[in-house]
């Protein structure tokens, strides 16, 4: 992956990840988890959207052992640490399932369904999961 | 215009891989460039030699390696997502300790950042799933 890098390397484009499904059930959410993480070594201008079931992904207290699935909710924690920082859940899908910001494991920015549209349309790349 | 495509779903379930292939084939019949096509999620099971389709049915695996043998595609199978899913190189089964391994010709196993570059290197990166 190295040379890959350095060829790349002064590209920095908007990346756009879009997460549209909830965390168990699909596979969908890990293996978009795994992108990001990779991905952030490649530094671009990450975001990362939460909408529909895809909220759910981001809920505190995921406890799995019954349907003996990996819980990686923890994850998410560590993507700051990946400097993928902005994290942007829309309002209206929040709404619909009843959660609060204060129902998500990491801070997050809320963002109306307009709002989030912009952000959609303001990427260079858009992944969606 | 420089593309990449990434396709999610697997063959026959879903009509993602159909879509992915007739628009890569679209694309380079208008002249334009395909960077490469990355297999992600489900969309790995494409890259198998083994599938037998009935034969009044398109063979969606022999389509994409005579795809990527006219136009010399970068077809790569995201590793992880392979390893999940029992699709395996001949560098992967030595590696893993398989018996054997099954990718299609014209397919080849590498890392998620060949997705990334994907789509930093193209104009267009298009996703095909569910």
């Amino acid at each position: 992956m190295s040379d890959e890098m350095m060829e790349d390397e002064g590209v920095v484009k908007k990346l756009g990840y879009v997460n549209r499904k909830a965390p168990y059930g699909t596979v969908y959410a890990l293996e978009s988890l795994e992108v990001v993480l990779i991905g952030a070594a490649f530094d671009q201008d990450v975001s990362v959207i939460f909408m529909d079931d895809g909220v759910y992904q981001l809920k505190k207290g995921q406890d799995t052992k019954a349907s003996e699935m990996k819980n990686f909710s923890p994850t998410y924690r560590a993507l700051e640490g990946y400097d993928v920082e902005k994290l942007y859940v829309e309002k209206e899908s929040m709404d619909t399932r009843g959660l609060s910001a204060d129902d998500l494991i990491v801070p997050v920015e809320i963002k109306s369904s307009e709002e989030i549209m912009q952000i959609m349309e303001d990427q260079d790349i858009i992944l969606s999961f | 215009m420089k593309f990449s495509i990434m396709i999610s779903e697997g063959p026959y379930t879903h009509q993602a891989s159909d879509s992915a292939y007739l628009f890569t084939k679209a694309v380079l019949e208008k002249g334009h460039e395909i960077f490469r096509v990355f297999f992600y999620h489900d969309g790995v099971n494409n890259g198998t030699r083994l599938t037998t389709p009935p034969q009044d049915d398109r063979n969606i695996v022999k389509r994409w390696s005579e795809l990527a043998e006219a136009h010399k595609l970068d077809m790569v199978v995201c590793v992880a997502a392979a390893q999940r899913r029992g699709i395996v190189d001949p560098e992967e089964a030595k590696r893993n300790s398989k018996d054997t391994d099954n990718i299609a010709p014209g397919f080849h196993i590498s890392g998620l950042g060949q997705l990334i570059e994907a789509g930093i290197q193209a104009d267009r990166l298009v996703v095909f799933g569910d």
